[in-house]
């Protein structure tokens, strides 16, 4: 599905992927691993078409298409997400009208017919309970006043709404406690199936244990360095990075 | 973003919706303004002698002022001589009695602006008075706003039919020496609306006047008033287009609202008269005096406009709370895009006891703009236990505009008490990339957070006119994205 091929980018005149390549086919789950600044964030930003990151060399490509070649909005409609690490407010905007304009440009893209009000009331009244989000948070303006652990639920809530092919999950699991983990755990295992991937960028194997991935990546300095199984994750919680000559002291925790 | 001023040059192209030219056969006087003009003026419209003193008291008056210049905004001077001070379309006969007599040309006109004057505007339940450069040319359910004592007719109109009224309360709200362009006004205005509301009587359905500049080189100097008796009720909604014309042109227009005792005059603005196209060339010059005085006990008056035409915007709609408890509000939205300048805000002076006041204001400044926020609260010796809550956001689209505020407060009562909020933010990129990676389109993007932003201010609109208001924004802000 998603094919990444010497990878190069940077961002204000400094590279931080330095050729990465990647395989991801329909129905996996990869877990893209390594510690802070080595490009896990921006790998996902260059896939969704941040035009803060410039990329220098390298191809992408969707199902065949050439990815890189499509403004934000169209990777958004051919079926890339991205779930933020951090996401932003928008004041005075409900999360309810945020989410039908996006999910109206999704069905106009498909030449499906726009839903009105009261269909996609009823459709985000639905979701917002997989993600134990109480209803009330779709009049609030978008991740307005929103604690972190509910910002992550909205996200994970978007996607549930979107139904992208490739969902890419951008330290989805910072800042949550034991109990919200769980909760945006089963939002992206209910996301899994055969003909959609999901891409895990992550800190720590915590996460791992909760949604288990099919293929283990550790990236450092801007490469893949190293690439397995579920069980690669587990050594990386056991010994930490150090053994790969990287150095990093809260990986394991 | 990398992409910014490309999207912006690509997209700025969009045209002003209204910019076209009605060919229509017009009376119309020569430039120039002397005392003649305003005789022959107050002559076509068959006014009363009190009427044609009071017009040449304003101009002598007009011709000792200066014109003011501490507004913070920048044109070349105003040739008050190569301006026409009347354009009427010619009529085929007498005034028409009914839309059947009105010009073919002029119903076209208004449907094109998306007004209907025909009998189906009933299903919108508003009530419609049209001027067209310097007349009125209909106005629609005359009969039902009659039958429930109401007024509303074009002032010149009024000037024959209730000139006891007229006399009582024009001018009492502005004086004709008030200020430089409402001297000009009430030396040369044309036509407008007036609306009397009498006592205990809730005006059964909206009030609207579209105002519709189409000659070119002239001046339109509308004068509305509005009175509500004691403990009546009524909304009144205003909108205005131009063509799009290379010269710019003046519209100094005054409106007076007088509210008595428990009654309430809620008026609104969708102001998008012609901004000059992308170079700053041409557009209207939007002088305008409009205050509201709560004479009357309970009284309120409510201010709200959308402000996103004209190439220079000077206006401030005041409110004057003379009355015990009186109340007086203001909710702008004001928006300026490639050259437009905006001067605007309140002024709300507080005399009375316990009058109370409330200004949220909303500018967004896109392209090379500028937008100020000018306003004054001010508490006289007599206001005890008067409040004033003032709420002034920015928003900016791009970094070569500018946003500025200038609020002025003057107490002379120690029990007054005055809230002041501030903010200026931009439409960062961060709010950008999360739309559009949602595969929403930038231009939507930018749409959906402006009226976010402006969403405490269009709540306050009739249904009806705050879509409008949205789309309008929209419109405006087309070319805008970064």
């Amino acid at each position: 599905m998603l094919s990444i091929k010497n990878l190069h980018a940077s961002v204000e005149g400094k590279e931080i992927l330095k050729g990465i390549n990647l395989e991801i086919k329909a129905g996996e789950v990869h877990a893209i691993m390594g510690p802070n600044g080595s490009g896990k964030s921006t790998l996902s930003q260059v896939l969704a078409g941040n035009e803060a990151f410039e990329v220098t060399e390298g191809e992408v490509t969707l199902n065949g298409d050439n990815l890189l070649e499509l403004e934000t909005e169209e990777r958004a409609r051919e079926g890339i997400f991205l779930a933020f690490q951090y996401p932003v407010e928008i004041p005075g905007v409900s999360n309810l009208q945020f989410l039908r304009t996006a999910v109206n440009a999704m069905r106009k893209h498909k030449g499906e017919p726009e839903m009105n009000a009261a269909e996609f009331m009823k459709l985000a009244r639905e979701v917002s309970k997989q993600v134990d989000l109480d209803p009330a948070f779709l009049k609030r303006g978008v991740n307005e006043g929103f604690s972190g652990g509910e910002k992550k639920r909205n996200e994970i809530m978007q996607a549930l709404l979107l139904q992208p092919k490739l969902a890419i999950l951008d330290e989805t699991d910072s800042g949550l406690d034991i109990d919200a983990l769980k909760v945006v755990s089963d939002g992206v295992n209910a996301l899994r199936s055969a003909d959609r991937a999901i891409l895990m960028v992550t800190h720590y194997q915590r996460l791992l244990n909760h949604i288990v991935p099919d293929h283990v990546h550790v990236l450092a300095g801007g490469k893949i360095i190293k690439s397995g199984g579920r069980e690669l994750a587990l050594e990386l919680e056991e010994r930490g990075y150090g053994w790969l000559g990287i150095k990093d002291e809260v990986a394991a925790q | 973003m990398a992409t910014t001023d490309k999207e912006v040059k690509e997209l700025i192209k969009r045209e002003y919706e209204h910019g076209f030219v009605t060919e229509i056969e017009s009376d119309t006087f020569e430039p120039g303004l002397n005392e003649d003009v305003i005789r022959r003026l107050s002559e076509i419209k068959q006014e009363p002698e009190f009427m044609l003193e009071w017009r040449l008291k304003a101009y002598r008056r007009w011709l000792e002022m200066e014109e003011p210049e501490w507004a913070h905004v920048d044109f070349p001077k105003v040739d008050y001589n190569s301006i026409s001070y009347y354009s009427a379309p010619k009529k085929k006969e007498d005034m028409p009695q009914s839309l059947d007599e009105v010009d073919p040309e002029l119903l076209k006109t208004y449907e094109k602006l998306g007004i209907p004057l025909h009998e189906r505007a009933k299903l919108a339940g508003v009530a419609v008075d049209a001027v067209f450069d310097s007349v009125s040319v209909a106005t629609t359910f005359k009969e039902p706003l009659e039958k429930a004592g109401v007024i509303f007719c074009p002032i010149s109109e009024a000037v024959q039919k209730y000139p006891e009224l007229v006399k009582k309360y024009l001018g009492s709200v502005v004086p004709a020496g008030d200020n430089y362009f409402a001297a000009l006004n009430s030396a040369v205005f044309s036509d407008g609306s007036f609306v009397y509301i009498p006592k205990g009587v809730r005006c059964p359905m909206e009030l609207s006047t579209y105002f519709r500049i189409n000659a070119a080189n002239t001046g339109q100097f509308e004068r509305t008033l509005i009175v509500a008796e004691e403990g009546s009720y009524v909304s009144y909604l205003e909108g205005c287009t131009a063509p799009m014309r290379d010269e710019n042109q003046l519209h100094a227009a005054v409106v007076e609202l007088v509210a008595l005792d428990d009654a309430q005059i809620k008026y609104s603005t969708v102001q998008n008269w012609y901004p000059g196209d992308e170079n700053g060339k041409g557009g209207i010059y939007n002088f305008v005096t409009k205050r509201g005085a709560c004479i009357g006990k309970n009284s309120k008056i409510s201010w709200t406009q959308v402000e996103t035409g004209s190439a220079i915007t000077w206006k401030y709609p005041s409110c004057v709370l003379r009355g015990e408890n009186s109340v007086g509000e203001f909710y702008s939205v004001a928006l300026t895009h490639n050259y437009q300048q905006a001067d605007t805000g309140t002024k709300m002076i507080h005399l009375g006891k316990n009058t109370r006041s409330t200004i949220i204001s909303k500018g967004i400044s896109a392209g090379r703009s500028s937008n100020a926020y000018r306003g004054l609260v001010k508490f006289g010796p007599g206001a005890e236990g008067a409040r004033n809550f003032t709420q002034c956001d920015s928003l900016l689209i791009g970094d070569r505009c500018g946003a500025h505020t200038f609020p002025y407060i003057e107490s002379k009562n120690k029990s007054a008490i005055v809230e002041h909020e501030a903010t200026t933010s931009k439409v960062s990129d961060e709010q950008m990339f999360l739309c559009r990676q949602r595969g929403i389109d930038p231009e939507q993007a930018v749409s959906m957070i402006v009226n976010g932003f402006c969403k405490e201010v269009f709540k306050e609109l009739p249904m009806e006119f705050a879509v409008e208001a949205g789309k309008l924004l929209e419109v405006s802000l087309e070319g805008s994205v970064g």
